[in-house]
């Protein structure tokens, strides 16, 4: 990768990383505990939605989030062709 | 001997078998077979290794009693969210840049990019903050034993010590991993049959995370009549401060464990990290979401045993716990039954290894459940130990003392260090201080003040100094264990400030480390170019020069 290209590469990745670390804040912090009393108004197969993305929705979603990066990382790296990747480790 | 027993003994011996053949299939002659497992496990294994190394016996047999019992309900949530909301940072902000440095422990992190001195404070804080939670694996083994074997704790102690020796001393990291992925099967089946078979048996629901929801109603109503807070209501044992404050201490301190974050050095390559963040969470979701489950059904349960009941007529499971001085009621007030809330004590730690009795399960259900809760005692406690042993052996010894030593004399002191560790470890769970509950909870927050910060500036902040990492991780350290001491009952028991708990004060430690490394680095001498531009390559997944020279140790920084 020239320097350009190394540019765009780390852009890409932390335009991606403050998207899904939105959403993590969102899901935890948001729905688990700031917005939790005006959404534990609604109620879905039994769970007060507040208290569902507390114990619940927060831990499915963080899972996802990772599944997603892991995913767009994939292609990012196959776009600008990186298909070595450092396999050694070392003693210093 | 009773069947409990019986069977207990039968899973036990089944399952320590298996562990010290993994091990002795795994055995390793190298230092980087020791300490990261020469970087070759797969990512799935990898995941399983990580997901067993985190869930503590804390998770495994305090989570769902703690949810249930310590708060009304909803409190808990700050470790469900918090212990799980830390592996998206450590994925995101930590793994696959770690891995591409790829060294064998984060003190060498630390003190390849900042500088020796920086080194020695992360040494001490990892020793610190594994010691402080080994204690606690140790505790939950001799728990287990005296419950479920009648052996006296520190017989069950010493057995446990032993298996843990064992395997770590002669596998070293790749005898752990593997042995890991045992117990994490282990543990996860332990944990989901009697989950399962609860949720079938009272909603005809066997998903356990979908069943709990058909109760909810019924417990919130329960609590109601017993003049508690209802079990979804929230903010009744928490403020929304310290919510916050405590699930991002939580969350960061996950990211800043030596013992996790190591396990990225353990995979295969930059990819393989990321797969392994998927993996390991996925695998403690499986648990995680089905603690809060298992919280309801118990709490449930427990109450329409208890509550009312004449006080000679308590229920069996009720009867063998209360042997172990791990739950009691006295009618107090002579009413002739017991009243739930002022007259029933209950541990925290009872509720997943009653689970099966209480729901009236069979007893070979009880059995893998203790085998279950060792597993992830045992499996936490040697990834831990493994961190203590590559700190000395690597980063003291190595790096400071004998910098000349073969690797066949690394092997010895890394081992010896192991063996030392494993009976410091011992000696603190037949002795455990009054205190080690709190003090792992603590942990976190003391890895989030001192680790997190430096780990993350290291690589996104190219002008971030050596003197300033120092400084931040020394003023992040001591001003959240200074109010910790401050705050907690059994030293200072101050009032703190605006009520802050001790548990969420970690997160204020990171800050102020952020703050301070950030301001010493605008005044303090940059980083080499070298360096810089070395930052700049561990960014980037694919082979590079630079990374490969720095590991061979031809560049000078």
């Amino acid at each position: 990768m020239d320097e350009n290209e190394r540019r765009e590469y780390w852009r890409r990745n932390l335009k991606l990383m403050a998207v899904l670390l939105t959403i993590w804040a969102l899901v935890s912090f948001g729905a688990g505990i700031l917005f939790v009393e005006p959404l534990n108004e609604i109620q879905i197969a039994g769970f007060p939605l507040g208290f569902w993305f507390a114990q619940q929705g927060a831990l499915i979603t963080f899972v996802i989030l990772i599944a997603v990066y892991v995913w767009r990382m994939d292609k990012l790296d196959d776009e600008f062709g990186i298909d070595e990747y450092e396999e050694e480790v070392h003693h210093s | 001997m009773t069947d409990i027993q019986a069977w207990t003994l039968v899973f036990v011996v089944l399952t320590f078998s298996v562990y010290i053949y993994v091990a002795y299939a795994s055995r390793v002659n190298s230092t980087s077979g020791f300490y990261v497992a020469s970087g070759g496990i797969p990512a799935p294994a990898n995941g399983a290794a990580i997901a067993a190394d985190w869930m503590s016996a804390a998770s495994f047999i305090s989570l769902a009693g703690i949810i249930a019992f310590a708060g009304n309900g909803y409190g808990g949530s700050v470790y469900l969210m918090g212990w799980t909301g830390g592996y998206v940072l450590l994925a995101l902000l930590l793994a696959p840049y770690l891995r591409k440095f790829g060294k064998y422990t984060i003190p060498d992190f630390v003190g390849d990019r900042y500088s020796e001195t920086a080194r020695m404070v992360a040494v001490v804080a990892a020793v610190v903050v594994s010691f402080v939670y080994v204690a606690g694996q140790m505790a939950g083994v001799g728990l287990v034993f005296t419950r479920f074997l009648s052996v006296d704790t520190t017989l069950g102690v010493i057995i446990g010590m032993a298996i843990v020796f064992f395997y770590a001393v002669l596998g070293g990291m790749k005898g752990i991993t593997w042995t890991q992925v045992t117990q994490y099967s282990v543990l996860i089946v332990a944990y989901l049959i009697p989950a399962v078979a609860v949720s079938a048996k009272v909603t005809d629901m066997p998903i356990p995370q979908i069943g709990f929801g058909k109760i909810l109603d019924e417990l919130d109503g329960l609590q109601a009549d017993l003049g508690l807070d209802m079990y979804t209501e929230a903010f009744s044992s928490t403020n929304m401060l310290n919510m916050v404050l405590i699930t991002a201490a939580l969350m960061f301190g996950t990211a800043g464990l030596p013992h996790v974050i190591v396990r990225f050095y353990t995979a295969k390559s930059v990819r393989a990290a990321r797969f392994s963040a998927l993996w390991a969470l996925f695998f403690i979701a499986l648990l995680y979401t089905t603690a809060p489950s298992v919280a309801a059904f118990s709490k449930l349960q427990i109450i329409s045993d208890l509550s009312g009941t004449p006080s000679g007529e308590t229920p069996g499971w009720f009867n063998t716990w209360s042997e172990v001085g791990l739950v009691s009621a006295t009618d107090a007030n002579g009413n002739g039954s017991i009243d739930y809330v002022d007259e029933v004590v209950i541990n925290n730690d009872i509720i997943v290894l009653a689970s099966p009795e209480i729901g009236g399960l069979p007893a070979p259900i009880v059995g893998l459940v203790a085998a279950g809760a060792l597993a992830a005692a045992l499996s936490t406690a040697s990834g831990l130990l493994l961190v203590i042993s590559s700190s000395v052996a690597n980063d003291v010894y190595y790096k400071k003392i004998n910098p000349q030593a073969t690797e066949a004399r690394q092997l010895l002191v890394g081992r010896i260090a192991m063996a030392g560790a494993i009976c410091v470890a011992g000696y603190l769970g037949i002795n455990p201080p009054g205190f080690v509950a709190q003090v792992v909870a603590l942990a976190f927050g003391l890895a989030a003040a001192s680790f997190f910060p430096v780990l993350v500036l290291g690589i996104f902040w190219k002008n971030c100094t050596a003197m300033g990492a120092t400084a931040g991780m020394v003023a992040g350290l001591v001003t959240t264990m200074a109010y910790m001491i401050w705050t907690i009952d059994i030293y200072g028991n101050g009032d703190g400030i605006f009520g802050i708990l001790e548990t969420g004060f970690g997160t204020v430690g990171m800050l102020i480390n952020f703050a301070v490394t950030i301001a010493v680095s605008q005044f303090t001498p940059k980083p080499s170019p070298v360096m810089r531009e070395l930052v700049e390559e561990v960014r980037y997944p694919g082979k590079t020069e630079l990374v490969a020279k720095h590991a061979q140790g031809e560049l000078d920084v």
